[in-house]
């Protein structure tokens, strides 16, 4: 039987939601038992939060002032002292999972699989290789922990009713300090985020200007939408590196996907195919962005957005 | 410091529209461009910057594959490494096998930084960098936007979920950039030749005690799902009623 072992994403305050899509392909493993693990300074609320999640069986909470700002190298060592025994070790394909489950992998002298996008079988998954454009079908040895990453935007978070037990525990594991936590500027913003909302408006380059990105702003609050970008439109500094989509950005998958100004490089529509309904919005028709699109409307974003927008009512 | 170490990928160009073969076992290579991994572009032009503001003294370019390989390293060489490294083998290596055959000519070179790209653009799966720390017991930074070394630390700021985090790593560290680290400059014909003449050494990967035999199968390569070809509005009155069809707004 699998017995999986899930690492909880978190601000130190509350579990991040895309956990409930990383305990979902954890489930569609037949027979599997999950458990969440929380580091953190203080994990109460976030084991609270973990416990309560559809599937899963127990949570083990691991607090330690070390646990504070989640370095990679300070949680790896614990991850792997509480991993014996465990068939799978699942981290989300966040920054924080990306950073944190290679170093885990190699401490156990074993291969990651990345952005698990299917489960095939306990040791084969489905995963998207050259940015999208092709599904690769791997298969881990049986007699090794299975280490992996869970293309989040692949997955509908389970539910929120169950009332798993909580276990604190101590580990014993020696923690370096060659690696210090400086701060984090995260964007303060009212606005629904990019990785869970159900709608999103993202811009492209074609904005041409920060102050351009008040017309995203707008549709997006009058859909109630989270606000997205393309690597051009962050490159050129109109928005924040945190809005990016795409194959080094973030992956989503929404029900509404409304692109605006954007020309839809394979870099960037490998960010968006899982949305349900995609919107295009550019002038240029022969934009590769319509041939992936659901719903394409030609002309110039600075009239039609504005109108759109007043449309909404 | 004395060297920086830095990882050159040979993947298919980010240009190119890769397809899958037809009985999927890999995609189509045959007659296709081939460059330096885009993240790895980003990473030696980091080391040399460095190095030009007189923190180093050496940039060593690496690459692991066969003899092709060699290609990626003198563009790298033509752009200001010192010196180049191959590490040869005509198997595919998966990121622990790569991260182990770095680890052993970091043993050799001891290096003050590793800077790798933070993931290939091939199986992206940025894994390399991570496990390489991990082995070497040193410090990562990946992701990073700025890199800023004072003494016996580098201050690194990482492009996050959230936003950007600053962390501070003693060295040696490795080091995995992103993509607005910084622009890479363009090679020049005359460095074209003169890398000509720059060292390239080679060493076989079963030579650093090394077997590739990927443990993680690679079984069968696939097209991505088509999305079905939407519609075309004519104004955004067709646009709010198609979305109203759809149950959208």
């Amino acid at each position: 039987m699998s017995k999986i072992l899930i690492i909880a994403d978190h601000d130190g305050v509350a579990l991040n939601g895309a956990t409930a899509k990383a305990v979902a392909c954890a489930a569609s493993i037949d027979g599997a038992q999950i458990d969440i693990a929380v580091f953190a300074e203080s994990a109460a609320g976030i084991a609270a939060e973990a416990a309560a999640l559809d599937s899963v069986t127990r949570v083990i909470s691991v607090e330690n002032v070390a646990n504070k700002n989640l370095i990679a190298a300070v949680l790896a060592p614990q991850v792997v002292a509480i991993s014996d025994g465990y068939s799978h070790v699942f981290g989300l394909s966040s920054t924080f999972g990306k950073d944190l489950m290679p170093r885990v992998a190699a401490l156990l002298g074993v291969n990651q699989i990345s952005d698990v996008m299917t489960v095939e079988s306990p040791y084969v998954f489905k995963r998207p290789i050259y940015a999208g454009n092709a599904v690769l079908t791997v298969e881990a040895p049986t007699d090794q922990t299975v280490i992996a990453t869970v293309r989040t935007a692949s997955y509908r978070a389970v539910g929120s009713s169950n009332s798993a037990p909580i276990e604190v525990i101590d580990v014993a594991a020696d923690l370096p300090s060659h690696t210090r936590f400086v701060e984090l500027q995260a964007g303060s913003s009212d606005r629904p985020d990019l990785q869970s909302a159900s709608n999103v408006v993202s811009g492209g380059r074609a904005l041409a200007s920060t102050e351009n990105f008040d017309l995203i702003y707008a549709l997006a609050d009058k859909l109630g939408a989270a606000v997205g970008a393309t690597r051009a439109a962050v490159d050129a500094g109109y928005i924040a590196n945190e809005f990016q989509i795409g194959q080094t950005g973030k992956i989503i998958a929404p029900d509404l996907y409304i692109a605006i100004g954007i020309s839809g490089a394979i870099q960037h529509l490998t960010g968006i195919k899982d949305a349900g309904t995609i919107v295009a919005i550019n002038k240029d028709e022969e934009a590769p962005i319509f041939e992936v699109a659901d719903i394409g409307l030609v002309g110039d974003l600075f009239s039609i957005v504005p109108e759109l927008t007043d449309a909404l009512g | 410091m004395e060297k920086i170490l830095v990882g050159l990928k040979r993947v298919v160009d980010y240009n190119i529209r890769v397809r899958v073969n037809s009985d999927g076992s890999g995609v189509e290579t045959a007659g296709v461009k081939m460059s330096i991994n885009p993240f790895d572009e980003i990473a030696l032009e980091e080391a040399l910057r460095i190095k030009e503001r007189g923190d180093a003294n050496e940039v060593i370019v690496i690459s692991i594959g066969s003899s092709d390989c060699q290609q990626q390293l003198r563009t790298g060489l033509a752009m200001g490494a010192d010196r180049a490294i191959l590490v040869t083998t005509d198997e595919d290596t998966d990121s622990l096998t790569r991260a182990r055959a770095l680890l052993e000519i970091v043993n050799n070179e001891s290096p003050g930084l590793v800077i790798l790209g933070k993931q290939a653009i091939d199986d992206d799966n940025n894994q390399t960098g991570q496990m390489l720390a991990a082995l070497w017991d040193r410090p990562q930074a990946t992701s990073a936007s700025t890199i800023e070394l004072s003494g016996d630390t580098a201050r690194v700021i990482r492009e996050v979920d959230v936003g950007l985090e600053t962390i501070e790593v003693d060295l040696p560290a490795v080091l995995t950039v992103d993509l607005r680290l910084n622009e890479p400059r363009y090679v020049k014909l005359p460095d074209i030749m003169k890398a000509k003449k720059k060292q390239l050494d080679e060493i076989a990967l079963g030579d650093l005690g090394i077997t590739a035999a990927p443990e993680i199968k690679a079984v069968l390569f696939e097209p991505p799902a088509e999305r079905e070809k939407g519609v075309i509005v004519d104004d955004v009155h067709g646009l709010v009623t198609a979305l109203n069809e759809k149950g959208l707004l």
